[in-house]
């Protein structure tokens, strides 16, 4: 039997401790983030995540109105995302120039890249006036009759928020599924075009379904930073505590509270409960991820017997 | 002989040593004071050149936490402390206040421009949800000859915490009873109805987009933003502009307490602008440092003096000369 070099030993005891700090940061910010909630979690418990008032006056403190305004403008986000991002990825991929390809690819990365403050304003100085005099009254107009599109018109609210973090967020949908596009095995691709597939039947039933996995790991990724998205979102959301069916109406979401009021917040209660707030945000965060990601095992352990079953 | 001379000099250098090193004084607090004080450490470093004040704009709520930590070596806020924040702090801590600010009251109303005459009772109900539409009988009453549009009034409040909506709630929990029971007064309140911007700039962006929407402001930022602001009815009655002049007077010829936490909204003086708030410096009354102490007592003898001049360029109100005159006499019990 091979002897080990010691270098090799060496370096792999080095590099095991590069995950370890990873755990310990985790770890760590939980902890922190318990202990100095412990003195709201003491006071609310488990009541503080269905209290819809937020009073710093009167120290009556809930989580409901913020863990919904974070889950539905991460969701609309996400569904005008992955059409136009798995879309683009598949055009990138299959049916652009190489030239075309490049080019669109390094906007799309620069896209990803500006800063989500110069989103916020383009967002207040673009989005909101045009969401209030054409987007929202042509919603109204054709399709008031649903609960989602009622009352009055702002300009800021959900849906203008879920817009902007829609925008925000189809860069990394963009190039990872473009990634697990281009790494299909020409294998696949050539066998269905030999069983005379047309180029779209070959996209859905071969490529796509090979890609699942991978392009949900870039969707998960993209819902990632919608969740935790602060300073574009508390510009255009309109930052009212209320929980309303009516994308119109505006909303608030766990990072623009504590980003709004954690620097003038004075009485213990009032810090404890903001810090709550973030670790309500951290579990909601690792919570969609773990749903995410069985979702995700799911599909490739039916892909893998669906192959087997070919084979 | 000899050792007298020796000692002499190295007495002369330890002195001399200590007048050129810098003095480094570190300060957090409030961020509506923000341009005067930055203005005066400049202007005070030119007089005292080994003296280097350093402030943070971290918040009143900052400011207050961290004088109480003692991690700075004074604080400031817009609000005063509590009682139960002065009785956490280490010892007595002096409010001190340096400028005086109002807050304005502006609206989105095409072809009104500003002066659109509001009382206490109206804002409050306004901002309860109360009065809903612009051309409802209660504002058109005050407003003989204004056209005002049959149109909903949109609300736009501070979303962040901020001294500017410590003064409004503190307003219009003085001229409102129902608002004192149900929202009270905060930097941070739960607004009944409204939405929140983000600063100044949120608000008055949002105001400036929004046809028929009303909000508040910094006046120093409306003055500057050439935004329309309305003339609010004050105790004795009067409709008066907010200036520079007329937040002075709220604090003129008014019973100040000599703790100086007071809140002068809605003042007695009959041309005093009623949205009107001093911001104050946090001191403790014993300095630990006694260079330190020093230091800062002496600049805010400069700033409650010469200081006040500077003012009026970056649009604060000046105290007016009574309580400059009782900071005089409280800044001689500081020990340092």
């Amino acid at each position: 039997m091979k002897r080990k070099d010691t270098s090799d030993i060496l370096f792999r005891r080095v590099l095991v401790i590069f995950p370890c700090l990873i755990l310990l940061i985790m770890g760590g910010i939980f902890l922190k983030l318990t202990v100095s909630s412990l003195l709201s979690i003491k006071k609310f418990g488990m009541v503080f995540l269905f209290t819809r008032t937020w009073d710093p006056v009167f120290e009556n403190f809930g989580a409901l109105p913020f863990i919904y305004g974070t889950l539905v403008s991460s969701l609309i986000a996400l569904l005008i995302a992955i059409p136009i991002g798995v879309g683009t990825a598949i055009y990138l991929a299959e049916y652009a120039a190489q030239g075309v390809c490049k080019i669109v690819s390094s906007l799309v990365d620069l896209l990803a890249a500006i800063p989500s403050v110069i989103y916020g304003l383009w967002g207040i100085f673009v989005l909101v006036p045009l969401m209030r005099s054409q987007v929202q009254p042509f919603l109204g107009k054709y399709l008031g009759f649903l609960p989602f599109f009622h009352g009055p018109n702002y300009g800021v609210g959900m849906l203008s928020a879920g817009v902007i973090l829609s925008i925000m967020i189809v860069p990394f949908i963009i190039s990872v599924s473009r990634e697990v596009i281009l790494a299909v095995p020409s294998v696949y691709k050539e066998a269905a075009y030999a069983v005379g597939a047309t180029r779209w039947e070959a996209v859905s039933t071969v490529i796509l379904n090979y890609g699942k996995p991978g392009i949900m790991g870039g969707i998960i990724l993209a819902l990632g930073r919608a969740i935790g998205e602060t300073m574009a979102v508390t510009m255009i959301i309109g930052n009212n505590v209320t929980i309303s069916a009516s994308l119109f109406s505006p909303g608030y979401t766990l990072a623009s509270v504590i980003a709004n009021e954690f620097a003038e917040a004075a009485s213990n209660i009032y810090l404890s409960a903001l810090i709550e707030i973030g670790l309500v945000l951290f579990l909601v965060s690792i919570m969609v991820n773990i749903l995410a990601r069985l979702l995700i095992w799911s599909v490739s352990a039916k892909q893998s017997t669906g192959m087997k079953a070919y084979s | 002989m000899q050792k007298k001379i020796i000692t002499f000099i190295m007495a002369m250098t330890i002195v001399g040593v200590a007048y050129a090193t810098p003095v480094l004084i570190n300060g957090a607090g409030a961020t509506f004071p923000y341009p005067i004080y930055s203005k005066w450490f400049d202007v005070y470093s030119s007089v005292h050149p080994e003296r280097h004040f350093n402030y943070q704009s971290i918040g009143s709520g900052g400011g207050i936490k961290q004088i109480t930590a003692k991690t700075v070596d004074f604080g400031a806020s817009d609000g005063p402390m509590t009682a139960d924040q002065l009785a956490e702090a280490p010892g007595r801590i002096f409010h001190i206040p340096m400028v005086m600010g109002a807050v304005a009251v502006t609206y989105n109303l095409p072809g009104i421009e500003k002066g659109l005459k509001l009382s206490g009772d109206i804002l409050a109900n306004i901002f309860l949800g109360k009065i809903t539409k612009w051309d409802d009988v209660r504002i058109a009453s005050l407003n003989a000859g204004v056209k005002l549009p049959a149109q909903d009034i949109v609300v736009v409040h501070r979303s962040d915490g901020s001294g500017t909506s410590f003064i409004f709630t503190d307003y219009l929990s003085s001229v409102s009873g129902e608002w004192k029971s149900k929202v009270g007064k905060a930097t941070s309140v739960n607004w009944p109805i409204g939405l929140g911007g983000k600063g100044n700039e949120g608000v008055a962006g949002f105001v400036k987009q929004t046809e028929g929407s009303i909000g508040y402001v910094e006046l120093s930022y409306a003055i500057k933003n050439d935004l329309a602001y309305a003339y609010l009815e004050n105790k004795s009655g009067k409709f008066i502009e907010p200036t520079l002049e007329s937040t002075s007077k709220a604090a003129d010829r008014v019973a100040i307490p000599e703790d100086f936490r007071v809140s002068i909204v809605n003042s007695p003086n009959p041309a005093a602008y009623p949205i009107s708030g001093f911001t104050w410096l946090l001191i403790y009354k014993n300095m630990d440092n006694s260079v330190k102490g020093k230091a800062i007592v002496e600049f805010i003898q400069w700033a409650i003096h010469d200081g006040q001049k500077y003012t009026a360029d970056i649009l604060y109100a000046p105290l007016p000369p009574e309580v400059v005159k009782m900071i005089e006499g409280k800044l001689l019990e500081v020990k340092y």
